[in-house]
């Protein structure tokens, strides 16, 4: 496999490193061991989960002290300390994370592995609630999504769907069958949110061959699903509505409840045409076009079909279809992405980004983020963020780029490289004449390198 | 009486630290003479000829015609002052200001700003070797200043300080403030936009919205704040055991609607001369700034009412220790003739001697190392009287 070209480190990963294109063409990227989880290892969900529930047991005992000595002087300073400490170690892990997605997105030689890992964690979108275990997130991606991206799009979605976030955050964990032992007791009942959005979303599409009926009937198979104190996954049967449920015509269930009814459902979901479909035109407007060519659709959504949801065929097909070599580079990069060419640009590695302090890491990609209109883990709902260009490209968020484009490299790097050679650094052979003509007009070398990253060029990919 | 009292004491005889060598070189282990040395570089190629006017030139209101309609501060009987820097008419009365006119660094004709800056900063010939090319002028000072030591010099701001680059160890120091894009910036982000349509209705926009960028009209004397940080800081170390700051300004690069975009810039440096003297107290007196550019621009107004890149220019000298309220340098004409290439002011002196005779008197650089190794391949030609000490 020949070495990646410009155009596929750009639409296929996060640019350029200092001029060069990272590893080989994107096809040859997808096998092999993700050497990048291994090199910066993030903390699991139940590590994070032990640490929020000491923080939930100190501030119970905070509020018991204070309830009993109504406003005296007590011992309730050490706990406030204590609290304290939890929720400045969690906010740690927070940035941690931050930085171990820009040391694996800046370090690997397999960044198209990295963007695929960012278009499936926005498609199976989660937040972690509350805002303090916001890390979850990233463990909830290293679990559930990363090691799929390669692999089976049924056990991704097996993966995602009941990874104990996605069961907090579309509300499964308190879905209760109502004609259930446990329903019947306490008079709790369905909630249909992640029947909904496993439809709607994750797999068959808005305009998916399915109705309320459907929605309904999936929702009480998957009652029962729930997270325990360690937030692992379980399946409570005393909570599943018993029966069977018709779903797309499929019958599920009709025995014993259980776990292997759900995963049967999931697996025809993942394998349904209209899944094919929907992630093929998914895939297709994220890497390529926001309205993509029908043929480039159709063609992955064949690859997806005969390789029964091989996600390593279909992302080979898409970097190799002829309607990927296009030199029209017309998506806006998001914000983080930006912030990851721009720093690769610059030069800037993983172990560099590991190594600043938390004021560092705020200061050049979490406020940022915000101001961009992407902020950190807090995509809008479970659809994820927007693909659309109109969307990112707005007078508050270019003027967020423009921005850190003028003020940030020159905070990381006390010498810049001379702008005129920075703009091969950061697009190679795609900067256009009028680019480097406009860059050689700065009247210094910040604004030179400014320049380059606030050109559209560098904000398209 | 402290150490600092005597040899301030001691320099107000006339001597400088290197021609008293009776003195043990110990003595100034930490403190390499009392003499302070601010220099600003002006990014972007300051208007010398807006600075400082020729008024008595018979050309200039033609070459001229908006730029030099307002009238200017008489400085004598040739020259104006720009008419917004008032607050520098005191300075000038009190013989803390001065100028140099026709004065530029080697480079010539091809008019980059980035390689005209990287020479300034150099202080070498256009032809040096690159490895020479990467240091900078104040940074071989340090190399062969007796008792320099690791805050000797310091540089202030986020822009990289070539001048102060080199194998000499030179802290630097930047405020929490952000950097600011002057109107050329503006221009060229608006170019860059208009030529993409998926960008360009944002964009004009989004320049309304930067808060990197300087306003374009209006009060905003935010962009004041960080040159107030930037004196603070500079005087705060200049009061200790530091000799040398370098700091730069930006925003000189007018080409456009200069009666408007050269304001700020020239406020801030206004700003920046009148904070350090507010700052520095008693220091004030033994303080020389050389605020210096990378080149001058074209004597003629383009057709944007701005200036374009052009050769010669001013250098302003200022603080307590310059022989001020003068002009320095021999004014070249501004008749079709007496111009470089047609369209710029003549050189007629090198920038890099009057930077090296203000080393001579501050420091008590001997000649010869000026010439040869702060910036080689120097001729310093006759003292120009910078300095009055």
């Amino acid at each position: 496999m020949p070495p990646a070209t410009t155009l596929q480190a750009i639409r296929f990963g996060d640019g350029l490193r200092a001029g060069d294109p990272p590893g080989l063409a994107p096809a040859a990227q997808l096998d092999g061991p993700d050497a990048m989880q291994r090199r910066y290892p993030g903390p699991s969900t139940s590590a994070l989960e032990a640490m929020r529930r000491e923080l939930v047991a100190t501030r119970r005992q905070l509020q018991e002290v204070e309830d009993d000595s109504a406003g005296a002087d007590g011992p309730s300073g050490s706990l406030e300390e204590m609290l304290r400490g939890h929720r400045r170690a969690l906010a740690d892990e927070d940035l941690a994370t931050v930085q171990r997605t820009f040391a694996r997105a800046l370090d690997s030689d397999t960044p198209y592995r990295e963007r695929l890992v960012r278009f499936w964690a926005g498609h199976f979108a989660v937040r972690a609630m509350p805002r303090i275990f916001r890390a979850a997130v990233s463990s909830y991606i290293d679990e559930a999504i990363r090691p799929h991206v390669t692999g089976r799009f049924d056990a991704m979605l097996r993966a995602a769907v009941l990874h104990p976030i996605m069961l907090r955050y579309l509300d499964q964990a308190g879905s209760t069958g109502p004609s259930s032992p446990f329903g019947q007791r306490q008079g709790r009942g369905l909630n249909e949110n992640l029947a909904r959005e496993l439809l709607e979303l994750h797999t068959l599409g808005a305009d998916g061959p399915y109705g309320q009926d459907d929605v309904h009937q999936l929702a009480k198979l998957l009652t029962g699903l729930g997270v325990d104190q360690q937030a692992q996954m379980v399946f409570r049967r005393r909570r599943a509505e018993p029966g069977s449920f018709t779903v797309l015509g499929r019958r599920y269930g009709g025995g014993r409840p259980s776990l292997a009814d759900i995963e049967a459902a999931l697996i025809d979901l993942a394998a349904h045409p209209h899944t094919a479909r929907h992630l093929s035109h998914k895939l297709a407007a994220h890497f390529i076009a926001d309205e993509p060519p029908p043929a480039l659709v159709d063609d992955l959504a064949a690859t997806w079909r005969e390789s029964a949801g091989d996600l390593r065929a279909v992302a080979l097909a898409l970097a190799e279809h002829p309607a990927a070599q296009s030199a029209d580079r017309a998506k806006a990069r998001q914000p983080l992405g930006l912030l990851v060419a721009a720093l690769g640009a610059l030069g800037v590695t993983g172990a560099e980004v590991m190594r600043w302090n938390r004021s560092l890491v705020r200061q050049v990609i979490v406020h940022p983020l915000i101001a961009m209109g992407q902020p950190w883990q807090e995509p809008r709902g479970p659809d994820g963020w927007p693909e659309h260009f109109g969307h990112w490209i707005t007078p508050q968020g270019l003027a967020a780029r423009i921005d850190w484009a003028m003020t940030t490299p020159a905070r990381l790097r006390r010498r810049l490289p001379d702008a005129r050679d920075f703009v091969d650094h950061a697009l190679g052979d795609l900067a256009d004449d009028d680019l480097r003509r406009l860059v050689a007009g700065a009247e210094n070398n910040t604004e030179g390198v400014g320049l380059v990253l606030a050109s559209p060029g560098f904000n398209r990919c | 009486m402290d150490r600092r009292s005597f040899l301030r004491g001691g320099l107000m005889l006339g001597c400088s630290a290197a021609a008293m060598p009776f003195l043990n070189h110990a003595t100034f282990a930490s403190v390499p003479g009392d003499n302070r040395l601010v220099v600003v570089i002006l990014r972007g190629a300051l208007d010398g000829l807006d600075l400082l006017r020729p008024a008595g030139a018979p050309e200039l209101s033609a070459l001229r015609p908006t730029l030099a309609a307002e009238p200017g501060l008489p400085l004598d009987n040739f020259y104006h002052l720009h008419p917004s820097l008032e607050g520098l008419m005191p300075l000038w009365r009190a013989g803390d200001l001065g100028f140099v006119d026709a004065v530029s660094t080697p480079y010539r004709d091809r008019r980059s700003h980035f390689d005209g800056q990287n020479l300034l900063e150099a202080g070498t010939a256009m032809d040096a070797p690159r490895q020479l090319q990467r240091e900078g002028w104040l940074n071989r000072l340090l190399q062969v200043m007796p008792g320099a030591h690791g805050s000797t010099a310091f540089a202030i701001g986020r822009e990289a300080m070539p001048v102060l680059d080199g194998p000499a160890p030179v802290p630097s120091w930047a405020p929490d403030t952000e950097l600011r894009v002057g109107q050329q910036g503006r221009r060229l982000l608006a170019a860059l936009y208009e030529l993409d349509a998926g960008f360009s209705e944002a964009g004009m926009q989004a320049l309304a919205l930067s808060q990197s960028l300087d306003p374009v009209e209006g009060e905003g004397g935010g962009h004041l704040a960080q040159v107030d940080a930037f004196a603070r800081f500079a005087a705060a170390r200049l009061s200790e055991d530091t000799r040398i700051v370098a700091l730069s300004l930006a925003g000189w690069d007018t080409h456009a609607g200069q009666a408007q975009s050269i304001r700020r810039p020239l406020e801030r440096l206004e700003r920046l001369i009148l904070s350090l003297r507010a700052e520095l107290g008693p220091v004030w007196e033994r303080t020389t700034i050389l605020a210096m550019t990378e080149f001058g621009r074209t004597v003629r107004e383009n057709g944007t009412r701005g200036t374009d890149h052009g050769t010669a220019g001013a250098m302003l000298t200022a603080g307590g220790a310059v022989r001020g309220g003068r002009v320095l340098g021999r004014w070249p004409g501004l008749g079709e003739s007496d111009l470089y290439a047609g369209r710029d002011l003549m050189p007629t002196a090198d920038v890099r001697a009057h930077a090296a005779w203000a080393l001579r008197g501050l420091f008590g650089t001997e000649r010869a190392m000026l010439e040869q190794a702060v910036f080689p391949g120097l001729d310093l030609g006759r003292d120009p009287g910078l300095l009055d000490i």
